[in-house]
């Protein structure tokens, strides 16, 4: 299997790279169009800025090619996020092809801590990608922007409120939280995606 | 619901794992990723390596290290010790570090930690803090592993911390240190609800219900202890079980 890692100015690569060799594949870290659009799976990673993630996609017109490709997508953290209509981090136009906005966490009482950090539930799985998934498995957070909920959910999770854990539309797929460092269920997860048809 | 999380700690010399007590007395406790992959299966939440000898020359030893740890383990994890600039922070996050901590260099230079967020994120970057509570009552800032006296006051230097772009406060407190009498409920609790970022406690660890009080009483969003878990003296899935039978928010 082909399998072709997004390489733009944004994030832990490696962890996703490292992750795939432990489940037993390799991946190429890419920003080839050609390698891009041939891979047999694309994997969209993301740590930081959103603003910054989109900007460094265009200069590579990444996000055109993002937009046409047929074959399983998974978008990770920012990577999730830019697959949405609208960011409110640095007001970042994401990539519009799930049909959700990206909002900023607002405790309003002071409770509960921004960055969300840490373990934190999935639930309501709706999806071949949860195959052998456990309803409220934990899986690792770090993020202080949230997708909404939508029909494009798959998976929901709870902090403040409740708001879209993993989405989903057509063969694009996006995840919240890091399935690189998701433990066992981390693994899981990335297996069944690599396993879509 | 978001859990707390149990933190092995590991002190690192030369390659190898080792604990100070009460910062001195270092002894071998093994091999890094040896531990590191035990640990992860074992349930801990994430991991923290501290180079405790982190001269120019030992970078490299610890850069390889940390993409020994990438490549082994699938939870996350913090490397730290003697991080004083940016480029220091590049190559640990490149090679597969989630998150950095810094202490005595983000003191001398604050703006370290602004670079650091700036360029990264203030997710991956973790102030660490060495606490005293002297005789006045109040708990105060310590640098170079705890040798170094400052006239901060602790809750000062997180709050600004925190301002310039820190993502989490790992605390320890050197009267709790080592002794295995507690965590530091006081000066976390105080920490974890002024503070808008987790506090992860520190120093003290010495029996399951020690953890229980510093999530309950403390506040404290994550627990670190080191020797008690590499000598076994608390194994990990049976702290979970405890705790989440006594109703603490745990991965099992």
């Amino acid at each position: 299997m082909n399998i072709a890692i997004i390489k733009y100015n944004a994030g832990n690569v490696q962890s996703v790279q490292y992750a795939l060799e432990r489940l037993g594949y390799s991946a190429v870290v890419t920003d080839d169009h050609n390698e891009i659009k041939n891979a047999d799976k694309v994997i969209f990673p993301g740590v930081g800025n959103a603003y910054s993630a989109m900007q460094s996609l265009k200069e590579k017109k990444l996000d055109e090619l993002i937009k046409q490709l047929s074959q399983p997508v998974l978008g990770i953290c920012v990577g999730m996020q830019l697959l949405c209509n609208h960011s409110e981090e640095n007001d970042t136009t994401g990539l519009g092809i799930i049909d959700l906005n990206v909002k900023k966490f607002v405790s309003e009482k002071n409770n509960f801590k921004i960055p969300q950090m840490g373990w934190n539930n999935i639930y309501n799985l709706s999806s071949p990608l949860f195959e052998d998934v456990k309803e409220d498995s934990f899986v690792y957070y770090v993020h202080s922007y949230y997708a909404e909920i939508g029909k494009e959910t798959i998976a929901t999770t709870d902090y403040i409120f409740p708001y879209s854990a993993v989405i989903q539309k057509d063969n694009f797929y996006g995840v919240q939280f890091h399935t690189e460092k998701s433990a066992e269920v981390g693994d899981k997860i990335l297996l069944n995606f690599l396993n879509l048809k | 619901m978001l859990a707390k999380r149990i933190i092995p700690c590991l002190d690192i010399k030369d390659g190898r794992t080792v604990k100070g007590i009460n910062f001195e007395n270092i002894r071998d406790a093994g091999d890094p990723v040896e531990l590191a992959k035990i640990y992860s299966q074992q349930g801990a939440d994430e991991l923290v390596f501290l180079d405790i000898t982190a001269t120019i020359e030992k970078r490299k030893t610890l850069v390889e290290l940390v993409k020994k740890l990438a490549r082994n383990i699938n939870i996350p994890f913090t490397v730290g010790g003697g991080i004083s600039s940016v480029e220091n922070v590049s190559e640990l996050l490149q090679h597969g570090a989630d998150k950095v901590s810094v202490n005595t260099a983000a003191y001398k230079r604050p703006e370290l930690i602004t670079e650091i967020s700036d360029d990264f994120g203030s997710q991956c970057v973790v102030l660490a803090i060495d606490t005293k509570r002297e005789d006045d009552g109040e708990w105060y800032v310590y640098l170079n592993g705890g040798r170094t006296k400052t006239a901060t006051k602790t809750i000062d230097w997180a709050k600004q911390a925190v301002g310039l772009g820190a993502g989490e406060i790992l605390l320890t407190s050197m009267n709790n240190d080592g002794t295995k009498n507690g965590f530091a409920l006081e000066i976390t609790s105080l920490l974890s609800n002024t503070l808008s970022v987790p506090v992860i406690a520190s120093g003290g660890a010495g029996t399951v219900e020690h953890f229980k009080e510093v999530f309950e009483k403390a506040n404290a969003d994550a627990a670190l202890a080191a020797s008690i878990f590499h000598y076994k003296e608390i194994e990990i899935p049976g702290l979970k079980k405890y705790l989440k039978e006594n109703n603490i928010n745990i991965r099992l």
